[in-house]
């Protein structure tokens, strides 16, 4: 069932999408062992909106997200980042459109353990040969509370100042869009609710659009809207979501699983 | 135990697939060294005992010849002698062997058989007008002087037939002979690509004894005589100064001797062999290492579940040993081929070694396994007892065992000490002479350790001196140099097994071209003449016909020449070598600082002597002495000078109208002269022509002997570079090895940096700079070390050879660290591209 409730239909009109799925599919596999992560998926992420993505493990949430953030191929269907179509892009293009237009923020925080905090943050415009904004760094570093922090290595940051780290990096090529995935997977629940902050106002005060990829309830009622995925495709959509009617939501979904 | 040990083995393939090429290519080196040795010895074994077929007894002059009263002189055997040696009872034949140096040039004017033996001999008629040594296939045997006869191989070079012109050379001058006959022949010499020519007896006796005089002869014993029989037979008809020896004793004599030739080069080679397997000790360490880090869970899982410290110990070293023997039984059996591949390329080069069959001896086994997986097992010693230190508690842990660098300054302390210690007794070695040789040896060994211990710490400084370089390539090159540095233990180790071959490219270098430089001081220096004009065969100079300086006298060009003439003599009970010169005009030719006296003094029974001997006998200037020459003769001599001596001018100088009476035969060893117009191409094609354009006579100027001393030298350095290349290419697997596990142990990393934006390109460009940056680190510690032990060993050198000069090979240098970088980039090509072409989401997942 591929519902898309009229409310958001109105809002896409009203706003530009930084990023837009058509009809994805993604195959994994060939005959018997055959798998289908994605089956038709349609769906739009706004600019400026903190959108979180949810489902039991196995609907093609975090499938869902590579293949949008250019990290994975698909076998059906359209991606777009901004005007760009991702499945007709080569490798190369790909990896230049990852760099200048996306951000991103892993479970495992992947920082590289040689360099430090602040050369962690700007490591994509080094990447690119660019210069930093010197005075947008230093918000993004005011903002995730890094300023004393910067000389560190990640081995000498707790998990919590490594994430901001990654947030940071992902903040400070002012990116069209960010993409987490499960970025509080790893971390307690005072240093998640401190990330999953830094990721909201940056949405409310610096207009970034976030995709998170999440199955923690509470993490995703930070989200302005919440989408739903089951068997590879979109079942349902929260907008203004509280972690209770998330968490009723996903409740739904184990029922079904469980009687069905 | 074992089944673990064994499953992880064929879990790893792949990982360890360096290690077992790292031990394969060594133990090849010395199973192919073995085998070609053996084969190579076996089959001169079999063809010199084919040589000795004909010879039951042979008569020589006794080699130790007691030269009390006729210093230098061996008696010759002469024809009576022939003739009672045959009429030993049980003799069945006897013949008179005479043989001396004979050059012949093809039809182009050029020598046969250079850098062989050429040799010239006598075809001895004997019953039945044959000569026993040699058959015959074409024409006959020479009969009269003008003939002469050629062994077959040679003939077929020079393109000779029966009936042709030949141009040959003796003793200087040309002579113009005719083919009779071409030959074959079982002697040694031709078989190992030699020259032969036979000349009619008498003529090969003026030539190269005296008339009627042989060097040997030989008899052959009738059917059911024994040669020992025979043997004491003839010693009873023996003269004084003359021994028989058996046929069987002169084979095994000559085995013997082809036995230590061949054990000779089998060590030298095997030392090559070990520094390989050395190099390969750092690779295989490594490699252990690495996989045991990666497996601190499992292994700390094995411990939690009650395996002891030693079964985890024991479970690395099994599979060590499985590594070991696999690599072990693969070299061998690729070291067979080597050694078979070794002969083939031999006998394309030219020198002909004779057939056999290939030996693989049951020694050549055993050695090349057992060096296989003791090397491999005591290599993997220290990562085994490593493995066995890992607590139960890490199997919890849910991050890898990070890196650290812990024990760095334990290690860092040891390592320094080391090398103060080592670096002390090669400065202590330079400065005590030829005494030096044992603590400098000493001292370079601890000074390696020594730095092998630092290399981790002296990585940090040295790879930081690459940034500036490195900033050039942008990120990639920022995370290249911080990757190089982030496993300093594994970045020394893999660098070291560079050094070690570098090391000694870089010192054998810097020995070898200071050491051409002094010798060729030492050669020119001295040397006033213009040309210096010799009878050179490869194996050493040989004596010139007088008539050579005769020729070169009647010249216009020539203004001042003398022939040096060698001559032994004795003085109060030892043994002098006279050196008899042109006393008028040497003083033009040779250039020596006198301490007393001068050339000017010298003539008739006055003479010159330098240093070492006057200060042995306690001579000075006006001293005077009894000499007995050559000849038995008596005479009185004084010295006029005393000069300073060196490796090329030395001994009693005297004048030739004074010793040539005494002598023998007269020779010349060379003839010095000095031109009108100095050394020049028109100068040297007008002697040449003088002396008939003989290939056998060289006519150097100072120019041409320098280029001589330097090809020999570049023909030492090429063969040792040729066996120190193995040890390179180990180093390149270990290199391959590092990145290789480097790659996979951060693939995460690289997953993260592809999702971040950073291209293939970039990625293939991190690993290859680091590969560099190691690489280069390990070439410029090892040209480092290698200059100074090359410096250090110049200075013991030096203390023999006055002449020795310090060369720094900087263009070599230059090419040796541009070889480093070229291992490091060819080292990088694939685990660059796994690098690139590695599965970004299953990175980025992995965990």
């Amino acid at each position: 069932m591929t519902t898309t409730p009229s409310g958001v239909q109105a809002a896409a009109a009203r706003a530009t999408a930084a990023a837009r799925a058509t009809d994805l599919t993604k195959v994994y596999g060939q005959g018997e062992t055959q798998v289908v992560a994605l089956d038709g998926v349609s769906v739009e992420f706004q600019q400026a909106e903190y959108t979180a993505i949810m489902g039991p493990s196995g609907s093609g949430k975090s499938t869902l997200m590579h293949c949008m953030a250019g990290l994975d191929t698909v076998s059906g269907g359209s991606a777009r980042i901004g005007d760009v179509e991702l499945t007709s892009l080569k490798d190369k293009k790909l990896t230049q459109l990852r760099r200048d237009k996306i951000g991103f923020i892993f479970q495992a925080f992947n920082l590289l353990p040689t360099l430090n905090a602040l050369e962690n943050i700007t490591l994509p415009m080094d990447i690119a040969g660019r210069k930093a904004d010197k005075a947008w760094l230093d918000q993004v570093v005011q903002t995730v509370g890094l300023s004393d922090r910067l000389k560190h290595r990640p081995a000498q940051l707790s998990g919590g100042q490594q994430q901001r780290v990654a947030v940071a990096r992902a903040l400070a090529g002012k990116p069209e869009i960010i993409f987490a995935d499960e970025p509080t997977g790893n971390l307690d629940s005072r240093a998640g609710a401190e990330v999953l902050g830094f990721l909201r106002n940056s949405v409310r005060e610096l207009g970034q659009t976030v995709v998170m990829v999440t199955h923690d309830p509470v993490a995703a009622s930070y989200a302005d809207r919440v989408v739903f995925l089951a068997d590879g495709r979109i079942v349902d959509e929260l907008r203004d979501p509280t972690a209770e009617a998330v968490l009723d939501r996903m409740k739904r979904f184990d029922a079904k699983g469980r009687t069905s | 135990m074992l089944r673990t040990a064994l499953r992880n083995v064929l879990a790893h393939k792949a990982r360890l697939m360096m290690t077992v090429l790292a031990v394969l290519l060594g133990v090849a080196f010395v199973s192919g060294t073995l085998v070609f040795t053996d084969t190579i010895s076996s089959a001169y074994q079999k063809s010199s005992e084919k040589g000795f077929a004909g010879v039951d007894v042979a008569i020589k002059p006794h080699k130790s010849d007691d030269d009390s009263g006729n210093p230098g002189a061996a008696p010759r055997l002469n024809q009576r002698l022939l003739d009672q040696a045959g009429q030993v009872p049980g003799a069945a034949s006897a013949t008179g062997a005479v043989s001396g140096y004979t050059a012949v040039a093809d039809k182009q004017g050029d020598l046969l058989g250079n850098g062989f033996a050429n040799t010239g001999g006598n075809y001895y008629p004997g019953t039945g007008g044959k000569d026993p040594r040699y058959t015959l296939t074409d024409g006959r045997a020479p009969k009269s002087a003008g003939e002469v006869a050629l062994d077959s191989k040679t003939a077929d070079r020079g393109h000779y037939k029966v009936g042709d012109a030949v141009r040959l050379s003796v003793d200087g001058p040309v002579r113009k002979e005719k083919v009779v006959g071409v030959f074959t022949t079982d002697d040694g010499n031709v078989a190992a690509g030699g020259s032969l020519v036979l000349f009619d007896t008498p003529t090969a006796q003026r030539l190269f004894a005296k008339p009627g005089e042989f060097d040997e002869i030989d008899l052959r014993a009738a059917a059911g005589t024994s040669q020992a029989t025979l043997k004491s037979g003839v010693d009873k008809i023996l003269p004084k100064l003359a021994e028989a020896t058996t046929g069987q004793q002169l084979a095994d004599d000559q085995a013997a001797m082809i036995k230590t030739q061949m054990s000779g080069m089998q060590t030298g080679m095997l030392v090559f062999a070990g520094i390989s397997l050395f190099v390969g000790v750092f690779i295989i360490a490594n490699t252990f290492t690495m996989l045991v880090a990666q497996r601190t869970r499992e292994l700390a899982l094995m411990r939690a579940v009650g395996a002891s410290r030693r079964q985890v110990t024991r479970s690395v070293l099994i599979e060590a040993t499985a590594v070991g023997a696999v690599a072990a039984v693969t070299g061998l059996a690729a070291g067979i081929g080597i050694g078979a591949g070794l002969r083939s390329l031999l006998n394309s080069t030219g020198a002909t070694v004779p057939d056999g069959p290939l030996v693989v001896s049951p020694t050549a086994i055993a050695v090349s396994l057992v060096v296989g997986v003791v090397v491999t097992v005591l290599a993997a010693w220290l990562p085994g007892r490593r493995a066995a230190k890992i607590p139960p508690v890490a199997a919890m842990n849910s991050v890898h065992a990070a890196p650290t660098t812990r024990g760095l300054v334990v290690r860092n302390t040891i390592g320094a000490v080391l090398a103060g210690a080592g670096a002390a007794g090669v400065l202590a070695g330079s400065g005590m002479g030829s005494d030096g040789k044992l603590p400098m040896g000493l001292g370079a060994a601890v000074l390696v350790i020594g730095v092998f211990v630092l290399t981790p710490l002296l990585s940090r400084p040295l790879i930081a001196a690459a940034s500036p370089l490195l900033r050039a390539f942008g990120i990639s090159g920022k995370l290249a140099r911080q990757n190089a540095v982030r496993n300093p233990r594994r970045t020394a180790a893999t660098a070291s097994a560079l050094m070690v071959g570098l090391t000694l490219i870089t010192g054998m270098t810097v020995i070898a071209g200071s050491v051409q430089k002094g010798i060729d001081n030492l050669a020119t220096g001295a040397l006033k003449s213009d040309y210096v004009v010799s009878l050179g065969g490869f194996d050493g100079v040989r004596p010139l016909s007088p008539d050579v300086e005769r020729t070169l006298g009647k010249l216009d060009q020539v203004t001042a020449l003398s022939p040096l003439r060698n001559s032994a003599s004795r003085i109060d009970g030892d043994t002098e070598y006279l050196t008899g010169v042109n006393g008028k005009t040497i003083q033009k030719l040779v250039g020596v600082d006198f301490k007393e006296g001068s050339f000017a003094g010298l003539g008739g029974d006055k003479v010159v002597v330098d240093h070492k001997t006057a200060d042995r006998n306690g001579w000075k200037r006006g001293s005077a002495f009894t000499v007995t020459y050559e000849d038995g003769r008596k005479g009185r001599l004084s010295v006029a000078g005393v000069y300073e001596g060196n490796q090329m001018i030395r001994g009693i100088m005297l004048d030739n109208s004074t010793l040539t009476p005494h002598m023998r035969t007269v020779t010349d060893m060379q003839v010095m002269l000095k031109t009108k117009d100095g050394a020049s191409d028109a100068t040297k094609n007008a002697i040449e022509k003088a002396l008939g354009d003989n290939p056998a006579i060289q006519v150097q100027d100072k120019k041409d002997i320098s280029n001589g001393i330097a090809q020999f030298f570049t023909l030492m350095l090429n063969m040792l570079y040729g066996l120190l290349a193995m040890a390179v290419i180990v180093a390149v697997l270990g290199v391959i090895n590092t990145l290789a596990m480097s790659v996979f142990e951060r693939s995460q990393e690289i997953g993260m940096l592809r999702a971040i934006g950073l291209d293939r390109r970039g990625i293939k460009r991190m690993v290859r700079l680091e590969s560099l940056v190691i690489s280069l680190f390990g070439g410029v510690l090892g040209i480092g070390l290698g200059v100074f032990f090359g410096w250090a060993a110049g200075e013991l050198i030096s203390s023999g050879l006055p002449t020795y000069e310090l060369v720094l090979p900087w263009a070599r240098m230059t090419v040796f660290l541009v070889l480093a970088a070229f291992v490091g980039i060819l080292a990088a090509l694939w685990p660059a591209r796994r690098a690139a072409k590695l599965n970004m989401l299953a990175a980025i997942k992995a965990e």
